[in-house]
């Protein structure tokens, strides 16, 4: 409960940050969930990182599907990863993910003992 | 705590933070900031838009005056109705930096010579730098500050141009960090305010691509190696199938002043020798920037009433250069092409009338040769004194580095555009300086305005009064009937020859003479053949009393003439047709020659395959044809084949002859012309010999075309649309399409008819015109190239010029915006 919790709640501030502060202040809401929402580093880092994949992968998903994968396609070309939507979208999760994982394993060892 | 984990998971956070938030070079570029980049609530993913968004908005704005709606139509072309005209153009500035922001913007950079501040001074080998200081000491900067003193000395126009830059800097004030355009988040910097300056400095990049045509370098060079002879060859003035713009043997007035050359020069200037080392490459615009116009008038047509169309030819780019949109106030309603970077309908219509432009292709940019007194370049020698010099400096700002500093000798005859620091394509080691009618201040601006304002004939030659330069044919067309066309600008008055080399500067005996008056640039209006047409072929023929120097097609106008002569009860649909028409007038007049001298006896069989495919080939130049593969590759093989041993005598830039110079050439002297025999060989060539090897040493090309599946015309020539950073994936590239360089339907590799127009007078105007793009400039919006098919199928859209009742209620919009004053 506690681990579907911090992937909903690193989700919801990973959203709202950004929306005022740089595109990285995510990396500071998954480090204070983590902080109050104490569990093991691996559950941490887990939780940490499918917060911001969830929430990165579904949004730039929604994105792509009303845009008709226009845009995705190109950029897909100039990064490049053959023009692939799916792996771009699935690129741009992880980066999310990884940050965040991070971020909720340094808060995870944070804790005495 | 456990110290080490926490402290290297923090550390690799930080780090990953970090490093995807700075550029990553990657060989001789950056990446993006690669985690804002792909973040998906600030990065590119928010330049994705909707395929079937609409773009409502309602606004409150302290600068406006009075309320205003737009509409915006099926094809996503705004339909601006205001109360005044301050407010319309303020909304003509909003919705092209709404559009076109980082476009525009990028366009004011690259005419200020300000490239190296986005891109660095070099990246995937571009040389930036170099080309921000060719620019810079060509005059662009200082040129447009002259056009903003002119611009804004006049009180109509610099409140025209106050109220545009007022709307597109309430659109980058407003403007959210997600919603930047694409090319600011790829390259890494933000949009900067607009200014006046930066509208100017649009016009003056237009003026360069239109009027900065000249190869005076290579024709100096050209000299010292070839004979008098040689020379009236290879760079004859005038062609023998030249049909001008003012028909053949219009009477001019005598020149205004002496058009002699000066004593002297014939050892001086026109001076057939000196030694000159090593060769480079320089920035020029593509010669062919040109165009086609024409209109006819009411008695030529069914209707009963004129028809105007325009296409002006330019390189083809994504964004577009053009945008389209309606412009209506109580006192003006235009419709038609607008530059997103400045005010006005450019090319159009409005309710009365209709114009358009072409380009005059006169050469106004001359070099004057400069004695420095010493290497500090402090004085140099001018009416047998030293005269001081003055320094523009000009900083270069560069990504990443240090300034750069651009210290430009200003002399009497202008920037000093080359010497030991920039040194010339010749490396002559000697100094130059840049004489060009752009360096000096124009306002197009005020023609553009009083252009959309006209109602007839008198405010139509009222609008073009002051204007100086890009010189352009400029056509018009009104209901009343008139027809009308005339090439204006502000031209020198030169000698025959002057400033088709490089020139003496040490006082003012090779100075232009004066300006051509007006009354010698002539107005071709209502003429008895019931038409007026330009397609860039000299204004007049070689009894003007003015020399024109510069290059110039011949082809287009010559076959538009034949066409419109012809023509009777013509209607829009004769026009389209007549706009892209592939006929090659060219083929026509060079077919007969090659297919008399080739000497079929020495062809193996797969030779006369190609042969017979010319042979049986209908002169279009239709994408599916393969004719127009073999006589585009048989011609320039034969133009190698005749002048390559003169040539060789130069290592250096020389201007390679016209395709009619050869053409008229074998016309008039067939088997005698000059250049047949190949100098370089014992044996004597004679013209079947050339034409022959031509055709057999073109055979590789074809069959390898052949064998790839490429050899028909739409698939060899490779047309496309390139983005402005060149990337191709951004691009819309090997488009299938017909035309070519001496077609009506004049498009090439990656320059063509950049927007098609038709116009009918009649009482309910009927107008259709298509460009090669989208109304939008973001790469991310299904409105960025979905016109480029129905272009490349030569396919048209009516345009919707409605009054606001008519369009309010129209089904289909994309949108509406409402602004109100607050």
């Amino acid at each position: 409960m506690k681990f579907i919790t911090s992937i909903l709640l690193t989700a919801l501030l990973g959203y709202a940050a950004p929306l005022y502060l740089p595109w990285w202040s995510f990396a500071i809401t998954t480090f204070i969930v983590f902080i109050f929402l104490r569990q093991s580093p691996g559950k941490s880092f887990l939780a940490g990182f499918l917060g911001l994949f969830l929430l990165w992968g579904c949004n730039a998903l929604w994105i792509d599907i009303a845009n008709n994968h226009i845009l995705s396609q190109k950029v897909a070309v100039i990064l490049p990863l053959g023009g692939s939507s799916v792996l771009l979208i699935f690129l741009t999760a992880c980066i999310g993910g990884l940050i965040s994982g991070f971020s909720g394993l340094a808060a995870a060892y944070t804790r005495k003992k | 705590m456990k110290i080490l984990p926490f402290s290297l998971a923090a550390i690799i956070t930080v780090a990953l933070i970090m490093v995807l938030d700075m550029p990553l070079p990657v060989k001789d570029s950056h990446t993006p900031r690669l985690g804002y980049f792909l973040s998906p609530q600030k990065g590119f993913w928010q330049n994705a838009d909707p395929v079937d968004q609409e773009l409502n908005e309602t606004h409150a704005i302290k600068g406006l005056q009075g309320n205003a709606n737009v509409y915006f139509d099926d094809r996503m072309v705004p339909h601006v109705y205001a109360e005044n005209e301050h407010d319309a153009i303020f909304l003509q500035g909003y919705l092209h930096a709404k559009f076109r922001l980082w476009q525009m913007d990028f366009q004011s950079y690259a005419a200020g010579g300000r490239l190296s501040e986005i891109m660095g001074d070099s990246s995937n080998g571009t040389n930036f730098l170099k080309i921000d200081r060719f620019f810079r000491r060509l005059g662009m900067v200082s040129g447009a500050e002259n056009s903003l003193a002119s611009l804004e000395s006049n009180p109509e126009t610099k409140a025209y141009a106050d109220a545009y830059t007022e709307g597109v800097n309430y659109y980058i004030s407003n403007l959210k960090d997600k919603d930047i355009p694409f090319e600011y988040k790829l390259l890494n910097y933000k949009p900067e305010k607009w200014t006046n300056l930066k509208s100017v400095l649009f016009m003056k990049y237009m003026a360069f691509d239109l009027a900065g045509f000249e190869q005076d370098f290579e024709m100096t060079n050209a000299k010292s190696v070839f004979s008098k002879t040689e020379m009236a060859a290879l760079y004859p003035y005038g062609q023998d199938s030249l049909d001008p713009i003012i028909p053949k043997g219009t009477k001019f007035a005598p020149a205004a002043f002496s058009m002699k050359p000066p004593a002297g020069a014939d050892s001086v200037y026109f001076n057939y020798h000196s030694n000159l080392p090593q060769t480079d490459s320089l920035i020029k615009p593509d010669k062919s920037n040109g165009s086609n116009n024409w209109a006819v008038s009411g008695n030529k047509t069914k209707s009963g009433k004129p028809i105007l169309c325009n296409d002006p030819h330019l390189g083809l780019n994504l964004p577009s250069l053009w945008f389209e949109m309606q412009i209506s106030t109580p006192q003006m309603n235009a419709y038609g092409a607008s530059f997103p970077g400045a005010p006005s309908i450019v090319i159009g219509f409005n309710d009365s009338c209709a114009w358009g432009f072409t380009n005059a292709m006169r050469d106004v940019r001359d070099y004057f040769e400069i004695k420095f007194k010493d290497s500090s370049k402090q004085e140099y020698w001018y009416d047998s004194a030293w005269q001081k010099t003055t320094f523009r400096n000009e900083v270069i700002h560069i990504k990443g580095k240090p300034d750069h500093i651009e210290k430009i000798p200003e002399t009497i005859w202008g920037p000093v555009m080359y010497d030991q620091d920039y040194p010339d394509m010749l490396h002559t080691g000697k100094a130059y300086a840049c004489h060009w009618q752009a360096q000096d201040g124009s306002n197009e601006i005020k023609t553009f305005r009083a252009l959309d304002f006209s109602k007839n004939y008198d405010d139509y030659i009222e609008a073009m009064k002051g204007y100086e330069c890009p010189g352009q044919n400029m056509i018009f067309a009104c209901k009343r009937g008139d027809i009308a066309l005339k090439q204006n600008g502000k031209f020198p008055a030169k000698w025959r020859g002057q400033g088709d080399f490089l020139m003496p500067g040490e006082n003012d005996t090779y100075a232009w003479r004066g300006f051509i008056q007006d009354s010698a640039n002539i107005v071709d209006h209502n003429p008895s053949r019931g038409f007026v047409s330009s397609a860039n072929q000299l204004p007049y023929d070689t009894s003007y009393p003015y020399y024109l120097g510069g290059v110039y097609p011949v082809y287009r106008g010559y076959l538009i003439n034949r066409y419109l002569g012809r023509m009777q009860q013509i209607t829009v649909q004769d026009m389209e047709k007549l706009q892209t028409n592939n006929y090659n007038i060219f083929q026509e007049m060079a077919r007969p020659i090659l297919l008399k001298y080739i000497d079929q006896s020495a062809l193996s069989e797969k030779e006369m395959k190609y042969l017979d495919i010319y042979i049986q080939w209908n002169l279009q130049n239709d994408a599916i044809e393969k004719g127009p593969t073999i006589e585009k590759l048989w011609w320039d093989s034969l133009m190698t084949t005749v002048y390559s041993d003169e040539f060789s005598r130069s290592s250096l830039p020389l201007p390679w002859p016209e395709k009619s110079t050869l053409l008229d050439g074998l016309l008039k002297d067939s088997t005698h012309y000059l250049f047949l025999d190949n100098t370089l060989t014992s044996s004597q060539e004679t013209l079947q010999n050339d034409i022959t090897s031509a055709f057999k040493k073109m055979i590789p090309v074809l069959e390898k075309a052949d064998s790839e599946n490429n050899l028909v015309w739409g698939k060899f020539k490779k047309s496309g649309i390139r983005h402005l950073l060149r990337i191709p994936v951004l691009s819309r590239l090997d488009l299938f399409s017909s035309g070519g360089e001496t077609e009506i339907n004049a498009l090439k590799e990656f320059h063509g008819p950049s927007w098609r127009m038709i116009v009918e007078l009649t009482d309910s105007t009927q107008a259709y015109g298509i460009y090669p793009g989208g109304q939008s400039g973001n790469p991310g919006s299904p409105y960025y190239d979905n016109f480029v098919n129905n272009w490349v199928q030569g396919k048209y859209y009516p345009l919707l010029f409605m009054k606001e009742t008519a369009m309010k209620n129209r089904p289909g919009l994309k949108g509406t915006m409402i602004f109100k004053k607050a």
